[in-house]
């Protein structure tokens, strides 16, 4: 038996040597962390054009992307009436926070690459899915109509149902070409079950994740509508 | 079990450095005393991190370093550890080594972190690795101890890698990412091409957690069949 006087500076003393060798480590590592978080991040991004970037986004080194990132892509900030703000960064904006704000004071970010074929807008959107949050990112080519190119993100749908949607580039595919205004009215893009019929504005769904798929047409539907007013300034600014 | 102990440290001088004890606690966790199949611990990550080869790859290397360090650590100070609240000093040097992989993990590793997400952390919590520090680590010399957790990491990630790479090559045509039936171009065999494989479809079943529990248990069922000094063993 050990004297309690014993078991306390033991505790201590082991207690203060774990705490500072991790609070060196966490210290040591947090640019290593952001750096590479801001790295898979503006990964996601540009998987939404990927066909449009010039090299192949899965093997480029990591400076590259961040080089390109900061040489082809302007960074807009939308207030809830879509009037940009003025000095704030994108890539600052984080959606999970936005979206427990209340609606008036959210902001919403947009990505304007400029590319060889034309300004693309890339806007962000956040939604339910079965059984966590999903995210995405819609490309909108420079008529700001026509989609031309999606990537979508999630928590932790299903792995080869829900997860699909990330995981079968077959499913974003769908969604190239596709408009979102049909004769100047917004009808975004939908997700349905048991074949696409609209050329324009119907996409098919992934057969067994009903609910993921509902939550993508969802999601596509009320997020690109946050947008419009800044796409109709766009349009009449044009 | 504890006059055992008592002898094997009162012999320990006189061993050599890479005996047969040594090389018992290496080997006998890969498969006479297998964490997952025989001692049935483990589990819970065994079932959520093997749908790919990748994470289950990277998982077992995290286990292997955390069981080795942390038996090696108590192997240290299992003398001087306070038997009331060894159970809490063990707990520390597990959090802390978890801690370790982890944030090393997400600064060099980002994405296969993001995709292990909770199950790195919840290392902390694999019954091998506490249940190694009490069984062995407090008992048996640092070296030995080292070995003991070497082997017991890798009996738990020999169980997952198998695990994996049959619920990735049925559950999605791949292995380790390396495409192999599928119907598409990119696939070794493209089954919308060759026309006696055209009934092939990826089992969905085999990307759900369900899947690795049969697959466990057949692993166990054949171990147990073919292993003779299983057979009593309950």
């Amino acid at each position: 038996m050990y004297s309690n006087k014993y078991i306390t500076v033991y505790t201590v003393i082991m207690t203060l040597i774990v705490s500072v060798i991790l609070a060196f480590l966490v210290t040591g590592l947090k640019p290593y962390h952001d750096s590479s978080e801001a790295v898979f991040k503006k990964k996601d991004i540009m998987g939404a054009i990927a066909d449009q970037i010039p090299s192949d986004l899965k093997s480029m080194p990591d400076d590259q992307i961040l080089k390109l990132f900061t040489d082809k892509f302007e960074q807009v900030v939308l207030d809830a009436n879509g009037q940009q703000v003025d000095g704030a960064m994108a890539e600052k904006v984080d959606m999970a926070a936005e979206e427990k704000k209340p609606e008036a004071e959210r902001k919403y970010p947009v990505f304007v690459y400029n590319g060889d074929k034309g300004k693309v807008y890339l806007l962000s959107v956040r939604g339910n899915g079965l059984w966590d949050k999903i995210w995405g990112y819609i490309a909108l080519g420079e008529d700001l109509n026509t989609v031309v190119g999606v990537s979508f993100g999630h928590v932790s749908e299903t792995p080869g149902l829900g997860a699909e949607i990330k995981d079968n580039p077959n499913f974003p595919a769908q969604f190239k070409g596709k408009k979102i205004f049909q004769d100047g009215q917004y009808v975004s893009v939908a997700v349905v079950k048991g074949g696409a019929k609209n050329p324009d504005h119907e996409v098919d769904a992934i057969s067994g994740a009903t609910i993921t798929s509902v939550g993508v047409s969802d999601m596509l539907q009320k997020g690109l509508k946050a947008y419009l007013p800044y796409i109709e300034s766009l349009k009449t600014a044009n | 079990m504890a006059d055992a102990n008592v002898k094997a440290a009162a012999l320990e001088e006189k061993e050599p450095f890479f005996g047969k004890k040594e090389r018992k606690a290496l080997s006998d966790p890969l498969n006479d005393n297998n964490p997952i199949t025989v001692q049935v611990l483990g589990i819970c990550s065994a079932l959520a991190v093997t749908t790919m080869v990748k994470p289950a790859f990277i998982m077992a290397l995290s286990v292997i370093f955390v069981t080795a360090f942390s038996n090696l650590a108590i192997a240290l100070l299992r003398k001087g550890i306070p038997k009331q609240i060894r159970m809490i000093v063990q707990l520390v040097v597990i959090a802390f080594l978890v801690t370790v992989v982890e944030q090393v993990l997400k600064a060099f590793n980002y994405e296969t972190w993001k995709q292990l997400s909770v199950f790195i952390g919840l290392i902390i919590t694999n019954c091998i690795v506490m249940g190694r520090l009490e069984a062995y680590a407090m008992a048996n010399t640092p070296w030995r101890s080292f070995l003991d957790g070497i082997g017991n990491g890798a009996g738990y990630g020999v169980i997952l890698l198998a695990v994996a790479v049959i619920r990735e090559l049925f559950g999605r045509g791949s292995v380790a990412g390396f495409k192999i039936i599928g119907s598409t171009n990119e696939f070794l065999l493209n089954t919308s091409q060759i026309s006696w494989l055209g009934w092939y479809q990826n089992n969905g079943l085999m990307v759900l957690p369900a899947s690795a529990i049969f697959l466990i248990g057949i692993i166990i069922w054949l171990q147990r069949a073919s292993n003779k000094k299983l057979v009593d063993v309950s």
